[in-house]
């Protein structure tokens, strides 16, 4: 028998049986039925699985529950309620940028990280905060336009 | 097109027989607990003029989608199809996935639920736009009936039937109960396109609000009640089978449920993924690999490389080509093309729940109906006992086009009584794919007078449509793997294409975005520019004087030259390439703009792209998908191989099957031209632009004439030369 694992997800307690090593994105999708973090590679590869842990952009596929205990975790699920999310999401609107969407959970986290940690990004700041997460419909031109629309509140 | 098309036709035409249809086949279908709710398909109530058109009372306008929805935005614009004939409120429209019935949603071309092959406007444009029209001319029949006025005399308007010379409105959703009860008209007339107002505005995509906040369910997000999860192992030697299982150590795991073992598969079953995983680990599988665990790439390649040689089966001869190759200036080729996996960011999945007489799958397919026979057979059910719930793709590209996975599903299934979420890992997402084949391409040509006289093109690889689709396939030809090639864009005076099918040693092959295309064109625009340089002419304008039969190709090559700043000076190193392609009845060329460093490592410095794709239904949807595509294309030309080692794949990841990322994207401009001709395909055609143009950009740059992809970057260190 494990002990019960408490996390702090979105602002709320949650309590569950998992093996301490088991990753985070498993805990998300499987235990907690919160599937807006996507599954893509389990090798810390892709970013599809990118979530905020103290508002860092972390890939949760290779993060165990065991680490971010009393850490704050924000999912794609409540990363609009953060200024730099909302202003993330709006702009991936406004630009079109998404076409199948799966990797595109992931590419809003690092996304709305980097403007909360960098909020006027250059060419290399996005390419740095961006190149972990893949896009395989290739939305990487208007990612970029819409982290500087983000960042800027003005249309490109 | 075919028996199948009549019926559609009908079904299109008759509301009558189409709700009977529909209340006959839809009511099972079902939401997993975590979907957003759904409406039902039940068409009491509503205005139901046809498979496609839901309006209830209060104007809510439900279109059911014919095709699927994998990123390339069919959703919005099929919508906009049907919205603009209908003139619904777009505002009030939403999209609902079809279930599985040829009858109704088989696509027109190929006579089965099928999206692909960039065809989803292309073959529901007219079909669609009559649905459209029928419902709008039965909802002003049922307000000029009330009015007591002629239907003539009523015009109609986001959702609304006015008559303007009284001044009265009703909206569609009051007359949605008396529209019901209509004849539909036997003839319709469709709008000219000039009056279109949904079509050609580059529309707000209908499925993206959902895709930026997580409650977008693709299949791999199904929930169900009592689900457990799994993940699989399958004989990692192409037509090995499973020998013997040690299970001992797995079942003794925390969260393991249970060890299914298939004839080439090997599933774990538990609580969570992770669970599946460690118990997948922990098993001693030996694997009887059967006769292809010696079989290399090299063998493969040798393998092809023989067949190539042989003649192959006449798909187009035209002029004299013996006469014409036996003069001028000879030139020859052989262009050489990889295995490709495809990669979907969405790895392979499907929810299975198997009861005793019933069988429910929750996925996302681009094959709806042949996913149901498939899983109703491997359940050994009915047809009519399998319910299949499609989703959001999270990526297709062809991979979905095959049933593989969800016959898996079904048998790993069918020996528990709860529902299973089966999620293969990328490992087994890249090394159990249907790989886009190998090809050899051979090209003989001869100069006379700076032009091209003869030109004999041979192929050489898989038959990915006599597989998956038999009839298709007939005297020798698969008209995927020659159709860029018959329909090259040149005024080629003798002109010869010959196919040979070849499959590769063990490997299974399918189709792959691009497909058949993307071989031809990669093979044709090298050669074309080989020549160029030996008839010492600049690429375009070698193109050029053999696009005189070609208006539209030729416009967009013209337009791309000025927007590319074609033939201004460029720094050492540094070239430029073009492509032009006539594929899917869009009219595409596309520069790439590329610097190739000393140690021959490719930057992407810019690419331009103009396209002429007729009636363009979603503008920003058509740009998204070159800019795309051109992307998907490049990853294959910068890194894309799969290799055979021991009879398996040797890449398993995206570490070393790589992508192109966000540092690795050049800007892309790519200009839409207006144009009043019928649509035509654009999910594919930016795929097949990047690597010849890539390529062409390096033999400008170095002076190297690559003829193989991935693009051998020890080929082009500074001072190498062709």
């Amino acid at each position: 028998m494990h002990m019960a694992t408490v996390l702090t997800i979105n602002g709320e307690t949650k309590s569950f049986d998992a093996p301490p090593e088991m990753p985070l994105l498993w805990v998300l999708r499987d235990i907690l039925g919160m599937t807006g973090t996507k599954f893509g590679c389990g090798i810390a590869q892709c970013g599809a699985c990118t979530v905020h842990v103290d508002g860092k952009a972390v890939r949760s596929c290779v993060l165990p529950v065991s680490a971010v205990e009393n850490r704050a975790i924000t999912t794609i699920e409540h990363v609009g309620s953060t200024p730099a999310g909302a202003k993330v999401q709006k702009a991936w609107l406004d630009l079109e940028v998404i076409q199948c969407g799966y990797c595109q959970s992931g590419q809003i986290m690092s996304a709305a990280a980097l403007l909360a940690a960098t909020p006027r990004p250059d060419d290399s700041d996005i390419d740095a905060a961006m190149a972990g997460n893949i896009c395989r419909c290739g939305t990487y031109v208007r990612i970029r336009e819409a982290v500087k629309q983000a960042a800027n509140g003005r249309q490109s | 097109m075919n028996a199948h098309h009549s019926v559609s036709r009908r079904a299109l035409l008759t509301g009558g027989l189409a709700t009977g249809f529909l209340l006959a086949f839809h009511l099972p279908l079902r939401a997993a607990v975590n979907e957003p709710v759904q409406p039902r398909d039940a068409t009491e109530g509503k205005f139901a003029p046809n498979a496609f058109i839901r309006i209830d009372e209060t104007g809510r306008t439900v279109l059911m989608m014919p095709q699927v929805e994998m990123g390339q935005g069919t959703y919005t614009s099929i919508s906009a199809v049907l919205a603009e004939e209908l003139d619904a409120d777009w505002s009030k429209v939403e999209v609902q996935h079809a279930p599985p019935n040829d009858k109704l949603y088989g696509n027109p071309t190929f006579g089965l639920q099928v999206t692909g092959n960039s065809n989803s406007i292309r073959a529901w444009w007219t079909p669609l736009r009559k649905a459209g029209a029928t419902a709008r001319a039965m909802l002003v029949q049922a307000a000029a009936a009330q009015w007591g006025v002629e239907p003539a005399s009523c015009t109609a308007s986001k959702g609304e039937v006015a008559h303007e010379a009284s001044g009265r409105k009703l909206a569609y959703g009051a007359l949605a109960l008396a529209a019901q009860g209509q004849t539909p008209p036997k003839d319709v007339v469709l709008k000219d396109p000039k009056d279109f107002v949904i079509i050609g505005q580059p529309l707000k995509r209908l499925d993206t609000p959902d895709k930026v906040n997580g409650k977008a369910v693709y299949g791999i997000d199904a929930i169900l009640p009592g689900m457990k999860f799994a993940t699989v192992a399958a004989c990692p030697v192409f037509g090995g089978k499973v020998g013997k299982i040690d299970d001992s150590a797995a079942v003794k795991l925390p969260g393991v449920r249970k060890v299914v073992v298939l004839d080439d598969m090997v599933a774990v079953i538990g609580d969570h993924m992770w669970a599946a995983k460690k118990g997948l680990e922990a098993l001693k599988i030996e694997w009887n690999e059967g006769p292809n665990a010696a079989i290399t790439t090299k063998d493969v390649w040798d393998d092809l490389r023989k067949a190539s040689q042989k003649d192959g089966a006449v798909a187009k001869s035209d002029g004299d080509i013996t006469k014409a190759l036996a003069s001028g200036d000879k030139f020859e080729a052989a262009y050489e093309l990889p295995f490709l996996a495809h990669a979907s960011m969405e790895p392979i999945n499907a929810t299975v729940h198997v009861k005793p007489d019933s069988c429910e799958i929750w996925t996302g397919t681009q094959i709806m109906t042949r996913v149901q026979s498939e899983a109703a057979k491997a359940a050994g059910l009915p047809v009519d006992k399998v319910i299949v719930n499609n989703h959001l793709l999270g990526g297709g590209f062809g991979r979905k086009l095959e049933p593989d996975m969800v016959i898996a599903a079904v048998k790993i299934a069918k020996q528990v009584d709860y529902p299973v979420k089966v999620v293969w890992t990328r490992e087994e997402d890249i090394q159990h794919d249907v790989y886009r084949p190998v090809y050899r391409d051979q090209i003989t040509a001869s100069l006379v007078d700076g032009k091209v006289a003869g030109w004999k093109y041979k192929i050489a690889g898989s038959a990915v449509l006599a597989r998956w689709l038999p009839p298709a396939f007939q005297k020798g030809i698969d008209i995927d793997a020659i159709d860029a090639a018959v329909d090259a864009p040149y005024d080629f005076a003798n002109f010869h294409v010959e196919y040979v099918r070849a499959e590769p040693l063990s490997v299974p092959t399918g189709f792959w975005r691009g497909v058949g295309p993307n071989n031809n064109v990669f093979a044709v625009e090298c050669a074309m520019d080989e020549l160029a340089r030996k008839a010492g002419k600049d690429p375009i304008e070698f193109r050029k004087s053999m696009l005189t039969k070609n208006p539209r190709m030729l416009a967009v090559l013209n337009q791309v030259a000025e927007k590319s700043d074609w033939g201004q000076p460029l720094p050492p190193r540094v070239g430029r390439g073009v492509c032009v392609q006539p594929s899917f009845a869009s009219f595409i060329a596309t520069v790439v703009e590329a610097e190739i460093d000393d140690i021959g490592e490719i930057v992407l410095r810019r690419i331009t792209s103009v396209v002429d794709t007729g009636i363009a239904v979603n503008p920003d949807t058509v740009k998204a998908q070159i800019e795309g595509g051109l992307i998907f294309g490049l990853t294959a030309a910068l890194y894309g191989e799969i290799t055979i080692e021991k009879g398996r794949v040797q890449q398993s990841n995206f570490h070393d099957y790589r992508m192109m990322r966000i540092n690795e994207t050049p800007k892309i401009e790519v200009i839409v031209v207006k144009s009043g001709e019928a649509p035509g395909g654009i999910g594919e055609a930016g795929v097949n632009a990047g690597p010849p143009a890539l390529r062409n950009a390096i033999l400008a740059a170095t002076g190297v004439a690559l003829r193989r992809l991935p693009i051998d970057r020890k080929l082009l260190a500074a001072g190498k030369k062709a």
